[in-house]
Protein backbone atom coordinates (compact mmCIF):
# COMPACT_ATOMS: atom_id res chain seq x y z
CA UNK A 1 0.00 0.00 0.00
CA UNK A 2 1.56 3.28 -0.99
CA UNK A 3 -0.86 5.52 0.91
CA UNK A 4 0.46 4.86 4.39
CA UNK A 5 -1.74 7.33 6.22
CA UNK A 6 -5.12 9.01 5.77
CA UNK A 7 -5.16 11.86 8.28
CA UNK A 8 -7.46 14.62 9.49
CA UNK A 9 -5.35 17.56 10.61
CA UNK A 10 -6.55 21.14 10.71
CA UNK A 11 -2.98 22.45 10.36
CA UNK A 12 -2.58 20.38 7.20
CA UNK A 13 1.13 20.33 6.33
CA UNK A 14 3.19 20.96 9.46
CA UNK A 15 6.02 19.52 11.52
CA UNK A 16 4.19 16.50 12.93
CA UNK A 17 3.17 15.43 9.44
CA UNK A 18 6.37 16.14 7.53
CA UNK A 19 8.85 15.10 10.22
CA UNK A 20 6.92 13.09 12.81
CA UNK A 21 5.18 10.82 10.31
CA UNK A 22 7.03 11.58 7.10
CA UNK A 23 10.45 10.43 8.24
CA UNK A 24 9.60 7.03 9.76
CA UNK A 25 7.25 6.26 6.88
CA UNK A 26 9.84 7.41 4.34
CA UNK A 27 7.08 9.44 2.76
CA UNK A 28 7.89 11.15 -0.53
CA UNK A 29 4.49 12.54 -1.51
CA UNK A 30 1.68 14.26 0.35
CA UNK A 31 -1.80 14.72 -1.07
CA UNK A 32 -3.55 17.74 0.39
CA UNK A 33 -7.28 17.39 -0.15
CA UNK A 34 -8.98 20.72 0.37
CA UNK A 35 -11.30 22.44 -2.10
CA UNK A 36 -10.31 25.88 -0.85
CA UNK A 37 -6.55 25.34 -1.09
CA UNK A 38 -7.01 23.65 -4.48
CA UNK A 39 -8.42 26.90 -5.78
CA UNK A 40 -5.74 29.21 -4.38
CA UNK A 41 -2.31 29.45 -6.02
CA UNK A 42 -0.78 31.42 -3.20
CA UNK A 43 -2.04 29.06 -0.50
CA UNK A 44 -0.45 26.23 -2.49
CA UNK A 45 2.83 28.17 -2.67
CA UNK A 46 2.64 28.59 1.09
CA UNK A 47 2.29 24.87 1.72
CA UNK A 48 5.06 24.03 -0.77
CA UNK A 49 7.42 26.04 1.44
CA UNK A 50 6.62 23.68 4.30
CA UNK A 51 8.16 20.54 2.87
CA UNK A 52 11.68 19.48 1.97
CA UNK A 53 12.48 19.20 -1.74
CA UNK A 54 12.32 15.40 -1.84
CA UNK A 55 8.61 15.43 -0.92
CA UNK A 56 6.10 16.17 -3.68
CA UNK A 57 2.86 17.90 -2.73
CA UNK A 58 -0.25 17.18 -4.74
CA UNK A 59 -3.23 19.50 -4.29
CA UNK A 60 -6.63 18.00 -4.96
CA UNK A 61 -10.29 18.78 -4.55
CA UNK A 62 -12.44 16.11 -2.91
CA UNK A 63 -13.74 14.87 -6.24
CA UNK A 64 -10.27 14.84 -7.80
CA UNK A 65 -8.93 12.89 -4.83
CA UNK A 66 -11.69 10.30 -5.05
CA UNK A 67 -10.91 9.81 -8.73
CA UNK A 68 -7.15 9.62 -8.35
CA UNK A 69 -6.92 7.51 -5.17
CA UNK A 70 -6.40 4.24 -7.10
CA UNK A 71 -3.41 5.75 -8.91
CA UNK A 72 -1.89 7.06 -5.69
CA UNK A 73 -2.39 3.70 -4.03
CA UNK A 74 -0.61 2.03 -6.93
CA UNK A 75 2.29 4.48 -6.71
CA UNK A 76 5.56 2.78 -5.75
CA UNK A 77 6.37 5.70 -3.43
CA UNK A 78 4.92 6.10 0.06
CA UNK A 79 2.35 8.87 0.48
CA UNK A 80 0.16 10.59 3.06
CA UNK A 81 -3.35 11.91 2.34
CA UNK A 82 -4.36 14.92 4.43
CA UNK A 83 -7.77 16.49 4.91
CA UNK A 84 -8.44 19.57 7.06
CA UNK A 85 -11.62 18.52 8.82
CA UNK A 86 -14.24 15.87 9.44
CA UNK A 87 -16.58 17.26 6.79
CA UNK A 88 -13.92 16.82 4.10
CA UNK A 89 -13.15 13.31 5.34
CA UNK A 90 -16.85 12.48 5.24
CA UNK A 91 -17.18 13.87 1.72
CA UNK A 92 -14.20 11.86 0.54
CA UNK A 93 -15.40 8.63 2.10
CA UNK A 94 -18.75 9.32 0.46
CA UNK A 95 -17.12 9.28 -2.97
CA UNK A 96 -14.80 6.32 -2.62
CA UNK A 97 -14.75 3.06 -0.72
CA UNK A 98 -10.97 2.81 -0.67
CA UNK A 99 -10.40 4.46 2.72
CA UNK A 100 -10.32 1.74 5.38
CA UNK A 101 -8.38 3.53 8.13
CA UNK A 102 -8.53 7.15 9.19
CA UNK A 103 -6.15 8.88 11.57
CA UNK A 104 -7.47 11.84 13.57
CA UNK A 105 -4.27 13.80 14.01
CA UNK A 106 -5.30 17.25 15.11
CA UNK A 107 -8.62 19.03 15.54
CA UNK A 108 -8.11 22.01 17.78
CA UNK A 109 -10.29 24.08 20.05
CA UNK A 110 -13.06 26.23 18.61
CA UNK A 111 -16.30 27.54 20.00
CA UNK A 112 -18.78 24.69 20.29
CA UNK A 113 -16.13 21.98 20.63
CA UNK A 114 -15.15 20.20 23.81
CA UNK A 115 -11.84 18.53 24.59
CA UNK A 116 -11.86 14.79 23.87
CA UNK A 117 -8.08 14.35 23.81
CA UNK A 118 -5.21 16.82 24.18
CA UNK A 119 -5.14 17.26 20.40
CA UNK A 120 -8.77 16.49 19.55
CA UNK A 121 -11.69 18.82 20.24
CA UNK A 122 -15.09 17.89 18.82
CA UNK A 123 -18.59 19.28 18.59
CA UNK A 124 -21.52 16.90 19.03
CA UNK A 125 -22.11 17.02 15.28
CA UNK A 126 -18.48 16.10 14.61
CA UNK A 127 -18.64 13.20 17.08
CA UNK A 128 -21.70 11.89 15.27
CA UNK A 129 -19.98 12.20 11.89
CA UNK A 130 -16.96 10.24 13.10
CA UNK A 131 -19.24 7.50 14.39
CA UNK A 132 -20.99 7.46 11.01
CA UNK A 133 -17.64 6.96 9.31
CA UNK A 134 -16.94 4.04 11.62
CA UNK A 135 -20.38 2.60 10.85
CA UNK A 136 -19.37 2.60 7.18
CA UNK A 137 -16.43 0.36 8.03
CA UNK A 138 -13.67 2.94 8.44
CA UNK A 139 -11.33 2.21 11.34
CA UNK A 140 -11.07 5.63 13.01
CA UNK A 141 -8.35 6.22 15.59
CA UNK A 142 -6.70 9.30 17.08
CA UNK A 143 -2.92 9.54 17.13
CA UNK A 144 -0.88 12.72 16.82
CA UNK A 145 2.56 11.13 16.31
CA UNK A 146 3.64 7.59 15.40
CA UNK A 147 5.14 6.90 18.82
CA UNK A 148 1.81 7.54 20.56
CA UNK A 149 -0.89 4.94 21.15
CA UNK A 150 -3.65 4.93 18.53
CA UNK A 151 -6.74 5.80 20.56
CA UNK A 152 -9.84 3.87 19.41
CA UNK A 153 -12.87 5.95 18.40
CA UNK A 154 -14.90 4.65 21.33
CA UNK A 155 -12.48 6.34 23.73
CA UNK A 156 -12.79 9.85 22.30
CA UNK A 157 -16.09 10.11 20.42
CA UNK B 1 10.70 55.44 12.59
CA UNK B 2 8.91 56.52 15.75
CA UNK B 3 9.04 53.30 17.72
CA UNK B 4 11.65 50.52 17.68
CA UNK B 5 10.68 47.39 15.78
CA UNK B 6 8.96 44.60 17.57
CA UNK B 7 10.24 41.05 17.27
CA UNK B 8 7.77 38.18 17.46
CA UNK B 9 9.19 34.69 17.95
CA UNK B 10 6.88 32.02 16.50
CA UNK B 11 7.65 28.47 17.51
CA UNK B 12 6.53 25.01 18.40
CA UNK B 13 5.96 24.28 22.06
CA UNK B 14 7.84 26.49 24.57
CA UNK B 15 10.83 27.41 22.43
CA UNK B 16 9.69 30.99 21.74
CA UNK B 17 9.19 31.73 25.43
CA UNK B 18 12.58 30.23 26.28
CA UNK B 19 14.38 32.26 23.61
CA UNK B 20 12.71 35.50 24.69
CA UNK B 21 13.65 34.79 28.28
CA UNK B 22 17.26 34.03 27.36
CA UNK B 23 17.59 37.28 25.37
CA UNK B 24 16.17 39.28 28.26
CA UNK B 25 18.53 37.60 30.72
CA UNK B 26 21.59 38.21 28.57
CA UNK B 27 20.85 41.77 27.42
CA UNK B 28 18.63 43.22 30.08
CA UNK B 29 16.35 44.45 27.28
CA UNK B 30 12.75 43.69 28.11
CA UNK B 31 9.73 43.95 25.88
CA UNK B 32 11.51 43.81 22.53
CA UNK B 33 10.46 40.24 21.82
CA UNK B 34 7.02 38.67 22.08
CA UNK B 35 6.82 34.86 22.15
CA UNK B 36 4.06 33.00 20.31
CA UNK B 37 3.62 29.24 20.58
CA UNK B 38 1.51 27.20 18.19
CA UNK B 39 0.48 24.86 21.02
CA UNK B 40 -3.17 23.90 20.76
CA UNK B 41 -3.79 26.12 17.72
CA UNK B 42 -5.40 25.49 14.40
CA UNK B 43 -4.49 27.96 11.66
CA UNK B 44 -7.12 30.51 12.63
CA UNK B 45 -6.13 30.47 16.29
CA UNK B 46 -2.44 30.88 15.49
CA UNK B 47 -3.29 33.76 13.18
CA UNK B 48 -5.12 35.43 16.05
CA UNK B 49 -2.16 34.94 18.39
CA UNK B 50 0.06 36.57 15.78
CA UNK B 51 -2.31 39.49 15.40
CA UNK B 52 -2.28 40.11 19.13
CA UNK B 53 1.50 39.79 19.37
CA UNK B 54 2.21 42.17 16.50
CA UNK B 55 -0.32 44.68 17.84
CA UNK B 56 -0.43 46.62 14.56
CA UNK B 57 3.23 47.64 14.76
CA UNK B 58 6.04 47.12 12.25
CA UNK B 59 7.58 43.80 13.19
CA UNK B 60 9.88 40.96 12.30
CA UNK B 61 8.49 37.46 12.78
CA UNK B 62 11.22 35.02 13.80
CA UNK B 63 10.03 31.51 12.94
CA UNK B 64 11.63 28.31 14.21
CA UNK B 65 11.53 26.11 11.10
CA UNK B 66 11.57 26.83 7.37
CA UNK B 67 8.29 24.94 7.08
CA UNK B 68 5.26 23.92 9.05
CA UNK B 69 2.36 25.76 10.63
CA UNK B 70 4.49 28.46 12.28
CA UNK B 71 5.91 29.46 8.91
CA UNK B 72 2.78 29.14 6.83
CA UNK B 73 0.76 31.22 9.26
CA UNK B 74 3.50 33.84 9.60
CA UNK B 75 3.73 34.26 5.84
CA UNK B 76 -0.05 34.36 5.56
CA UNK B 77 -0.08 37.12 8.16
CA UNK B 78 2.75 39.05 6.48
CA UNK B 79 0.95 38.93 3.12
CA UNK B 80 -2.08 40.54 4.67
CA UNK B 81 -0.31 43.26 6.66
CA UNK B 82 2.21 45.96 5.81
CA UNK B 83 5.60 46.35 7.50
CA UNK B 84 6.02 42.71 8.48
CA UNK B 85 9.08 40.63 7.57
CA UNK B 86 9.63 36.93 8.22
CA UNK B 87 12.88 35.12 9.06
CA UNK B 88 13.17 31.36 9.55
CA UNK B 89 15.63 29.30 11.58
CA UNK B 90 15.51 31.56 14.62
CA UNK B 91 18.44 31.26 16.97
CA UNK B 92 19.69 33.10 20.01
CA UNK B 93 22.47 34.90 18.14
CA UNK B 94 20.11 36.54 15.66
CA UNK B 95 17.80 37.68 18.43
CA UNK B 96 20.64 39.16 20.46
CA UNK B 97 21.69 41.18 17.42
CA UNK B 98 18.11 42.19 16.64
CA UNK B 99 17.25 43.72 20.00
CA UNK B 100 20.08 46.25 19.57
CA UNK B 101 19.22 47.09 15.94
CA UNK B 102 15.55 47.95 15.81
CA UNK B 103 15.62 51.45 14.31
CA UNK B 104 15.50 50.15 10.74
CA UNK B 105 12.82 48.78 8.46
CA UNK B 106 11.47 45.27 9.02
CA UNK B 107 13.01 44.06 5.76
CA UNK B 108 16.44 45.44 6.71
CA UNK B 109 16.16 44.00 10.20
CA UNK B 110 15.21 40.61 8.82
CA UNK B 111 18.22 40.52 6.48
CA UNK B 112 20.52 41.63 9.27
CA UNK B 113 19.15 39.02 11.66
CA UNK B 114 19.49 36.23 9.12
CA UNK B 115 23.11 37.24 8.57
CA UNK B 116 23.87 37.35 12.30
CA UNK B 117 22.16 34.04 12.92
CA UNK B 118 23.94 32.32 10.07
CA UNK B 119 27.36 33.55 11.19
CA UNK B 120 26.78 32.00 14.60
CA UNK B 121 26.57 28.50 13.18
CA UNK B 122 30.04 27.03 13.11
CA UNK B 123 31.88 23.80 13.59
CA UNK B 124 34.53 24.52 16.18
CA UNK B 125 37.91 22.91 16.58
CA UNK B 126 38.03 20.17 19.19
Amino acid sequence: MSIALYRIDDRLIHGQVVVGWGQPLDCTFIVLVDDEVRGSDWEQDLYRMGVPPHIEIIFASVSEAAERLPAWEADTRVGIVLVPDIDTATALVGQTDRIKKLNVGGIHHRTGRTERLRFVYLSEDERAKLRQLAAKGVDVTAQDVPTARPVPLAEFA
Amino acid sequence: MSEPLRGVIVSHSGLAQALASAVSTITGVAGALVPVSNDGCDNDALGERLRQAVAEQPAVLFVDLPGGSCLTNSIRYAKQHADIAVVTGVNLAMLLDFVFHREITPAEAARRAADAGGKAIRVTAA
